[in-house]
């Protein structure tokens, strides 16, 4: 049995809606592991039901060896990182970390030893004394992680903890969380809905769709091998180009060109996925593209066009290269860098 | 500067209210400090008397009532006493009754607070007669605690509280959850001082209701030493004076002044949380 095991976990809500089906998973320890999928997909209320704020329907939940399904949050010894952060606002920070230790009975000398070490790491040393209210964004996301350290608990959960913070602070964070989570090396849980935080951030990744974990595997695992419509189109940025088409005898016929030699058995209707990046600009390619629009990204050019009808196809181009709107440039598909799709199930058949 | 006439026109009009506010006070020091006969012959009086010692030291030390045995100092610290229990419970109750309500979520909640609510409708002076009959039937007549209990349930207080307690994000009990709060720790160490200005607010409130309550205490007190002020100003000064009925003005606006004092000085010393309330945002 793993670190955290969550088996067959369920959640309805007394109005009837099913926001978590028959759930299994497992988190080693120290692992970063990430939840990330669309609003309203039942990714925070997994996270809750570990934490314990959300009774579980069905299912069990055990961490570190034991069925915490009955155990109160405040027993759990789980530290949970909220989206608004949550913190006191009465409280100087100083209570605000010290709070939760308090409560557990610790004298005040370790407390003070175990805040100020806290404070040290997270760099908030210089605002003990201050209120939340006199504190900028990235300050008050130090201190409502700093609440979580100071207790050292057996995982940590973060609720969209960065989608409060402007875009540059946002990658700061991402990345001292990180960095924390390896030096401190407690198991950890996130919810995001953002596929890029999603993958800087994880060990692993589950990516969920209306309640059901679609696919788990490391980023990268999940970037090259996308075993759904769903997850194909939800990691990766820009999102991948869709096209529909017929798989007939190991031969794919789109619109306008055709794969030979496919490696499936599959026979219907499908649905080709090719990543923006995985396309070489070449003489007599598969694929002309009308150029409508450049995005310059310095980098790279990200190229949206049309294909026959096909709008707002993406091409990710190497910055170098200029091109115009108007241009049409004959592309073809990097080796094997293709995904083809049941059109009907979603379910990944190459 | 220049100042333009609609700022006049404002300023005429708060200064109006100010003397309506002020005026009747000062008329009723300013005679208290005058001579009975004084007043008699010549009105009320704008200016200062030189009675002042003589007629305040005679209306805190002067015994009163049927059987002579209450002082004026006596009904105030009555008073007092009295206001200071129905405030303070009342704030109490009424801020657990709401936390009740509004976060153990039976279902029972909504019905149990509009049940609540609708004692609004119900008044002391509705209910006085079943009322004195528990409290006799307790054998809590002629008591502090009769004085009080029957008046510490505020529907008003409790709506206040429930209001103030909805706006607080659900993650703030959460969090403190995970912290290890129990319920009651989240609301002695979240809510009381989360709502520490509405707590000062609700307490002037309660204590100024307390001060004035009138017909509960006549009914209530048979015992003179339970005696409060509302009552005494009713009854101290119309027996006769020296043979003649002569009505002692003076010394009833002594008395006047005088039981303005306690609940003046409540506003003045929670006055400070109210600022601090409007001037910081905490929430």
């Amino acid at each position: 049995m793993s670190f955290l095991d969550l088996k067959n976990v369920t959640k309805i809500y007394p109005n009837g809606t099913k926001a978590v089906h028959e759930t299994s998973l497992s988190v080693d320890e120290g692992e970063f592991m990430v939840f990330v999928g669309p609003s309203g997909c039942g990714k925070s209320t997994l996270l809750r039901m570990v934490a314990g704020l959300e009774d579980i329907t069905e299912g069990d939940i055990n961490l570190d060896g034991k069925l915490i399904n009955e155990v109160d949050p405040s027993e759990r010894d789980v530290a949970m990182v909220f989206q608004n952060y949550a913190l006191y606002p009465h409280m100087n920070v100083y209570n605000n970390l010290a709070y939760g230790l308090k409560n557990r009975g610790i004298d005040k000398e370790t407390i003070e030893q175990k805040v100020n070490d806290a404070a040290k790491l997270l760099q908030i040393s210089d605002f003990l004394q201050r209120k939340p209210s006199m504190l900028s964004g990235g300050q008050r996301q130090r201190v409502a992680m700093g609440r979580a350290i100071v207790r050292n608990p057996k995982i940590f959960l973060f609720d969209e903890p960065l989608s409060n913070l402007d875009a540059k602070l946002r990658i700061q964070m991402r990345l001292e969380i990180k960095k924390l989570q390896q030096k401190v090396g407690v198991t950890s849980i996130f919810v995001t809905h953002d596929q890029v935080e999603a993958m800087t951030l994880a060990d692993r990744l589950a990516v969920i769709n209306d309640g059901i974990i679609e696919q788990l595997g490391t980023p990268i695992e999940i970037y090259n091998n996308p075993k759904s419509l769903f997850v194909a189109g939800f990691i990766g940025s820009p999102q991948m180009n869709f096209l529909d088409a017929n798989l007939n005898n190991k031969t794919l016929s789109a619109e306008n060109f055709e794969i030979k030699n496919i490696d499936s058995d599959y026979n219907g209707e499908v649905t080709l996925g090719i990543r923006p990046e995985h396309l070489i600009e070449t003489e007599n390619g598969l694929i002309n593209l009308k150029v409508e629009l450049v995005e310059q990204l310095g980098s790279d050019n990200l190229v949206y066009g049309q294909i026959k009808n096909i709008k707002d196809f993406c091409y990710r181009s190497p910055g170098n290269q200029t091109i115009k709107k108007g241009d049409t440039l004959s592309l073809n598909i990097e080796e094997n860098k293709y995904f083809i799709f049941d059109k009907s199930t979603g379910k990944r058949v190459n | 500067m220049k100042i333009k006439p609609l700022q006049i026109v404002a300023h005429i009009i708060l200064i109006i209210g100010v003397l309506l506010m002020v005026l009747p006070i000062w008329i009723s020091f300013a005679s208290s400090t005058h001579e009975n006969v004084s007043i008699l012959t010549e009105g009320m009086r704008f200016t200062l008397g030189d009675q002042f010692s003589r007629n305040y030291n005679e209306v805190l030390n002067e015994k009163g009532g049927w059987s002579e045995e209450v002082t004026a100092a006596k009904m105030f610290i009555n008073s007092f006493i009295m206001a200071l229990g129905i405030a303070t419970l009342k704030v109490a109750i009424s801020a657990m009754s709401a936390y009740a309500l509004v976060y153990y979520r039976f279902k029972l909640a909504v019905p149990i607070f509009w049940l609540i609510f609708i004692t609004l409708l119900v008044p002391l002076e509705v209910r006085i007669f079943p009322s004195y009959k528990i409290v006799s039937d307790l054998g809590l007549t002629n008591s502090y605690t009769g004085l009080i209990l029957p008046l510490v349930a505020s529907a008003t207080a409790t709506f206040f509280f429930r209001q103030f307690y909805k706006t607080i994000p659900d993650e703030l009990l959460e969090s403190a959850k995970l912290d290890g709060a129990n319920a009651w720790s989240f609301f002695i160490d979240f809510l009381v001082p989360l709502s520490k200005t509405m707590i000062a607010a609700m307490f002037i409130f309660m204590f100024v209701y307390g001060y004035s309550q009138y017909l509960w205490p006549l009914i209530m007190t048979t015992a003179e030493e339970y005696w409060t002020v509302v009552m005494g100003m009713k009854i101290i000064y119309t027996e006769s004076y020296e043979g003649v009925a002569l009505p002692r003005t003076a010394e009833r606006f002594a008395y006047i002044i005088l039981s303005m004092i306690p609940p003046v000085l409540v506003v003045v010393f929670l006055q400070k949380w109210f600022i601090k309330g409007l001037i910081q945002t905490e929430k």
